[in-house]
């Protein structure tokens, strides 16, 4: 996917690079505890469930469904396109594993609560922005 | 049982400057007009002033967000402090005046002075403050929570707190009629208050043809940013006797947050951190729901309102679109009047504090041509949404 140029990136630094830049790979990343296995988001020093130091990124399948979405129509930012739909997409690995996105290769009305989703990158230069499509057309 | 420790503080004194948008006033003039106000209203002088408190701190960015701190009005006002807090990492904008009931009720300070200063309609005026502050050239970088939202577009709370009203939506099959009434009850009331921003009349019809902003919500579900300041004196209880009005005793308060403090990590999309200070609010209580006669509940965002009303049981969960339907229930003249100054929608975006303010004015009966019939004895005062959130159940003594 071709950069937006009005999207706002992250400062990337060691803690979240794994996370967005993963995507150059083509894989959504998040850190995942050594021990007892729980995904971690946003990223954190220590596994919130067992308190386990030992932490590493890992790829998920990329694959969710739509928890929550709201169509955007209001113009924040000067220049931009309205409207557009933001999600928010619990991913399949876990239960709460959730991030928010924006839902594209569809127009905005297609976003529902349920919609099937996986993930796809705009490629941003410095970041990978993690977006997500219907898996099956609207 | 343990001590309701807040039941020993008070609030004798209410303090509100002009409030209007863009005022061209400079925000600690203003803000000294609200603090000298409630100084005089609880009949004291500046030197019994010995507490001071205050949401968020003083703040460069965003813009128009804070008016004054504490080192500011504390020295234009010469105040001889014991003790003082100011800060933005608190249950919601309220968490100030909480913090100051417990000052007084463990004998820090006798009188702490709250304030809320805000000129964000100035602000916005004068350029606007805009999205992280990014309006030309380079754009910034996201960082902390913004890391995960501006990103992906979602500016504003706006597209936040829609999230949360779509899943209601979802989940309880609230309706855009129901959620209306929030907008359109606060714009009845603020009919009859002179300060309040929106004051002509508002129809459903209106309603449903604004522009969408986020759905569900429209512009009429977003609050309307102001100039303006408020105060109020937080007494200990015992030297309350000697001011000039009724006592407006604090009978318990919420600040409890038991999940994950963000907007897009809450365990429950219907629900916000309203939920658990509301629960704690009536674990400090022996007064239930249905005692409550006048609810001024944060409506910086119609659906959070709701959000509210739910979480502090005036209804059943999900049941917050049926509640407000038709708003005769929610009317000044209702079962639970709400919002009875035009809440933050239609009277200003006072941030918080214009909600308690609103709550001792109705318990004192001082609500003028907006005072609620029967003379009210319990109100709460609510603020916040997403991750903040606060709330104090008041009674007439």
């Amino acid at each position: 996917m071709a950069p937006s140029p009005l999207r706002i990136l992250p400062r990337i630094h060691p803690g979240n690079a794994h996370f967005w830049q993963g995507g150059a790979a083509g894989e959504l990343r998040f850190l995942r505890c050594a021990a007892c296995r729980t995904w971690l988001h946003p990223p954190a020093p220590r596994c919130p469930q067992c308190l386990g130091r030992e932490l590493a990124p890992e790829a998920v399948s990329g694959r969710g469904r739509v928890v929550s979405f709201t169509i955007n129509h209001k113009a924040w930012v000067p220049g931009e396109d309205q409207p557009y739909a933001i999600v928010l997409v619990e991913l399949a690995e876990q239960p709460g594993l959730r991030l928010m996105s924006n839902l594209v290769g569809c127009p905005p009305e297609a976003a529902r609560i349920g919609l099937e989703v996986r993930v796809r990158f705009e490629d941003c230069g410095e970041a990978f922005v993690p977006l997500f499509e219907p898996v099956d057309d609207p | 049982m343990t001590e309701i420790l807040e039941r020993r503080a008070a609030i004798t004194g209410l303090g509100q400057s002009e409030v209007g948008r863009r005022l061209g006033r400079d925000p600690l003039d203003l803000t000294l007009d609200a603090c000298l106000a409630a100084i005089e209203d609880a009949g004291l002088g500046r030197e019994d002033v010995d507490g001071l408190a205050t949401y968020p701190g003083a703040m460069p960015m965003p813009r128009g967000f804070s008016g004054a701190g504490i080192p500011e009005v504390q020295d234009a006002l010469r105040l001889e402090l014991r003790w003082y807090t100011g800060g933005i990492e608190l249950p919601g904008q309220l968490g100030a005046v909480i913090d100051a009931c417990l000052a007084v009720a463990a004998g820090l300070a006798n009188h702490v002075l709250c304030f809320r200063s805000v000129w964000e309609a100035s602000a916005q005026g004068g350029g606007g403050r805009g999205p992280a502050g990014g309006r030309e050239g380079r754009l910034p970088r996201a960082d902390g929570f913004m890391e995960w939202t501006l990103p992906f577009r979602a500016y504003s709370p706006a597209n936040w707190v829609a999230l949360y009203a779509q899943r209601h939506f979802h989940e309880y099959g609230t309706t855009r009629e129901q959620l209306a009434q929030i907008a359109l009850t606060a714009r009845r009331n603020a009919a009859g208050n002179p300060k309040a921003v929106y004051r002509q009349p508002l129809s459903l019809d209106d309603y449903l043809a604004a522009p969408l902003i986020s759905t569900p919500l429209c512009l009429y579900d977003c609050d309307v940013p102001v100039d303006g300041a408020t105060a109020l004196v937080v007494s200990r209880r015992e030297l309350a006797r000697d001011g000039p009005h009724p006592v407006v005793g604090v009978q318990a308060v919420g600040s409890a947050i038991r999940g994950r403090p963000s907007w897009d990590q809450w365990d429950d999309l219907t629900t916000m951190a309203l939920r658990d200070a509301a629960a704690m609010l009536w674990e400090r209580s022996d007064a239930r729901p249905g005692d409550v006669d006048v609810a001024e509940l944060y409506d910086g965002f119609s659906f959070l309102a709701l959000a509210w009303l739910e979480a502090l049981g005036f209804c059943g969960r999900g049941e917050g679109g049926g509640f407000v339907e038709g708003g005769a229930r929610i009317a000044r003249e209702g079962e639970l009047p709400l919002n009875t100054q035009g809440g933050q929608l239609s009277g200003g975006r006072l941030h918080g504090f214009g909600f308690l303010h609103e709550a001792c004015l109705q318990l004192r009966g001082d609500g003028g041509a907006r005072q609620v019939p029967g003379s009210p004895r319990l109100a709460v005062a609510a603020a916040g949404g997403g991750p903040l959130a606060g709330c104090l159940l008041l009674e007439r003594a």
